[in-house]
């Protein structure tokens, strides 16, 4: 049995998990908030990679200035998203809200291929990448930058609802949106900055992992690993993403390594996640962290 | 003093259960739909190739679609992994008649039963979960049967696809559009009498009873479990079947072409279409299948000499099938039957509408 490949895929595992754990950290904010499970989540991530390589790359501009502009044009399409499509969905059956959001995620996807090619394309370079040697692991630093940005957010998160007085109102809002109103919260701004929160930090995601791995068609997967990654740590728990996110990362790297050297059979990196989710909804549907729905009559 | 007959009908009265429980709402829409399967069977004998193509799709689409309807429109489910069962079909039929040599006529429906027992084993969890984490459950099972075909050799073929033998009957090979036209005439007659008719059963009104209010259906008696299973069994079945009728056609399975998109389709088409209707299934289907063709008659007729315009076409189709499925839950939630049954009755009560 090769440890060292284990040690490494685990670490890697890690790393890619802290991002999934963002990701869905940023889906659950949404649920738990407005009550929607946004489909177009990876979109989000694929709209902000690509809005940022076209800056740096087309435009010509410089990382300090296109990355500022990336955030606040997915800042403004959030609200525009939550004002001009969610708004008008509002007390719409389960499978309506749903549909919505998978019919953006399909004309996105199809508007981002079209305007940039199907092609996977190198993200200009703007820190110096090599490798690190960590207690015997060659990790690229590349790697070791997006951990640290995935930790900026969580702890920017943390303080964000604990320490401010709008995190209170979006807490308050996700406990009860009647109560929250009648304490004078306005619902309607709180769900708009839900949107546009989840947008920013989705697309900082999306140009973390593509610095790392260069952007493509392939990053509005991740939005749909999310669904595993929720469901192991319940759907309106911020805790429960960030534990799911690793344990996915581990687990697919890991049945990644089981795959390598044992089974041979393929693509259980990206089929394992979904067994997981199978087996969770069988004898926990309400996940690790996820609040049991109690329904009176 | 004029009699009952000459008077202006101002709606539908009806004064006894029987006359509420009949296939076709009105006698004349009996005579509609007698009249149009009828015209239907003359369309190969003038209809050209590309028509007839086109409503071949509509029949085994409409088919899969109509099941997806009675799990989602009927049951208030929610299924995202339609797709695969329609694959199913597909390749448990081009298999079945491969390995046992069974006629393709027996095949279809025995690739039916085949992936309704599937269905039903999927179903198993959904008997557990609803809403949400059902829309979850049902994409996982998706991606998992997308492996599953990539991956089965024995079964699928693999990456290389399996050849599924032409249709025939007596000996007489339909292999062609003109007659294949007709085996999915039938069989879409036959599915969606099947389909109506279900409706009017006990267990038909039990879906309908989970759907409103799965807590007072339960105290009325209605077994909960056992319905939410069985229509995910009676919509695999449809699946199935439009998946093989699908197979047969083409002469060739591959595994690429059930992927979530087409999922996400068939939810397109009873969407559009309207949810709980039977005749929306079919109508929300033709709007799906003409769409893309619309598209590109849209594209040719703007620039057909315009190369840029006609590479992003593909792109183009499927950015309306997104709009299209945003645009319609916005401002026509409840799909074309209704816009379908608000016209109907703008006419019977013109001019005094109220």
């Amino acid at each position: 049995m090769n440890f060292e490949l284990l040690t490494q895929l685990v670490v890697n595992g890690l790393i890619v998990g802290t991002l999934y754990g963002v990701v869905a950290m940023c889906f659950v904010l949404i649920y738990k908030s407005t009550r929607v499970v946004n489909f177009a989540q990876g979109e989000f991530l694929l709209i902000g990679a690509w809005t940022c390589w076209a800056l740096l790359v087309k435009f010509e501009l410089p990382f300090y200035l296109g990355f500022p502009i990336t955030l606040a044009f997915m800042l403004v399409f959030g609200i525009l998203l939550q004002v001009l499509v969610l708004r008008p969905m509002i007390g719409e059956p389960i499978i309506s809200v749903i549909m919505v959001t998978i019919g953006l995620s399909m004309f996105f996807q199809a508007l981002i291929a079209w305007i940039f090619g199907g092609y996977t394309k190198a993200f200009p370079t703007v820190f110096e990448t090599e490798s690190v040697n960590i207690a015997g692991l060659q990790i690229e630093s590349a790697y070791i930058m997006s951990m640290v940005v995935s930790l900026v957010i969580m702890v920017g998160f943390y303080i964000f609802f604990k320490h401010s007085r709008f995190g209170l109102a979006m807490r308050a809002t996700a406990f009860n949106q009647q109560i929250a109103q009648s304490l004078g919260i306005s619902v309607k701004h709180v769900f708009a900055a839900a949107w546009a929160i989840s947008a920013v930090v989705s697309a900082l995601a999306g140009v973390v992992i593509g610095m790392v791995n260069g952007v493509s068609s392939a990053l509005s997967f991740i939005g749909i690993k999310v669904f595993p990654v929720v469901i192991l740590g319940g759907l309106d728990s911020i805790i429960g993403s960030i534990v799911g996110g690793l344990t996915i990362g581990v687990l697919e790297n890991v049945a990644e390594f089981f795959d390598s050297q044992w089974l041979h059979v393929g693509n259980l990196y990206n089929i394992a996640p979904f067994y997981a989710l199978v087996i969770i909804l069988m004898i926990k549907p309400y996940g690790l962290f996820g609040t049991k729905d109690i329904e009176r009559i | 003093m004029a009699s009952a007959h000459s008077r202006m009908r101002c709606g539908e009265f009806r004064t006894n259960y029987r006359q509420d429980t009949t296939i076709f709402p009105t006698p004349l829409a009996r005579r509609v739909a007698v009249v149009s399967v009828l015209l239907l069977m003359l369309v190969p004998m003038f209809g050209s190739a590309y028509q007839l193509n086109l409503l071949i799709q509509i029949g085994y689409y409409g088919i899969a679609a109509l099941g997806l309807n009675i799990v989602v429109g009927f049951t208030g489910q929610i299924s995202l992994g339609h797709a695969a069962f329609f694959g199913l079909g597909a390749f448990s039929s081009a298999w079945i008649n491969s390995t046992t040599g069974i006629p393709v006529f027996f095949c279809i429906p025995l690739a039916g039963l085949m992936t309704m027992a599937v269905g039903l084993l999927v179903g198993i969890p959904a008997g557990r979960i609803k809403g949400l984490y059902l829309a979850i459950a049902t994409l996982a099972s998706q991606y998992i049967l997308e492996d599953f075909f990539a991956r089965a050799d024995w079964f699928t073929g693999g990456s290389a696809g399996a050849m599924a033998n032409p249709f025939s009957l007596f000996g007489y090979q339909m292999n062609s559009d003109r007659s294949y036209f007709y085996v999915v005439l039938f069989y879409v007659v036959i599915m969606y009498l099947a389909g109506t008719n279900l409706l009017r059963t006990r267990d038909g009104r039990a879906f309908v009873a989970v759907r409103d209010h799965y807590l007072s259906a339960e105290i009325m008696g209605i077994n909960l479990n056992k319905y939410r299973i069985l229509s995910f069994g009676i919509s695999s079945l449809y699946a199935g079947i439009g998946g093989a009728l699908f197979g047969h056609y083409l002469g060739f399975v591959s595994a690429e072409g059930f992927t979530i998109m087409l999922s996400i389709q068939f939810l397109a088409m009873v969407i559009i279409g309207g949810l709980g209707s039977v005749m929306g299934s079919m109508l929300g289907t033709v709007f799906m299948v003409l769409l893309p063709e619309v598209m590109e008659f849209g594209v040719h007729l703007v620039g057909s000499n315009n190369s840029a315009l006609t590479q992003a076409l593909a792109y183009i189709k499927e950015m309306a099938i997104g709009l299209a499925i945003i645009l319609f839950l916005i401002f026509e939630p409840d799909g074309l039957s209704h816009r379908w049954k608000m016209i109907k009755n703008y006419w019977k009560l013109y001019p005094f509408s109220y």
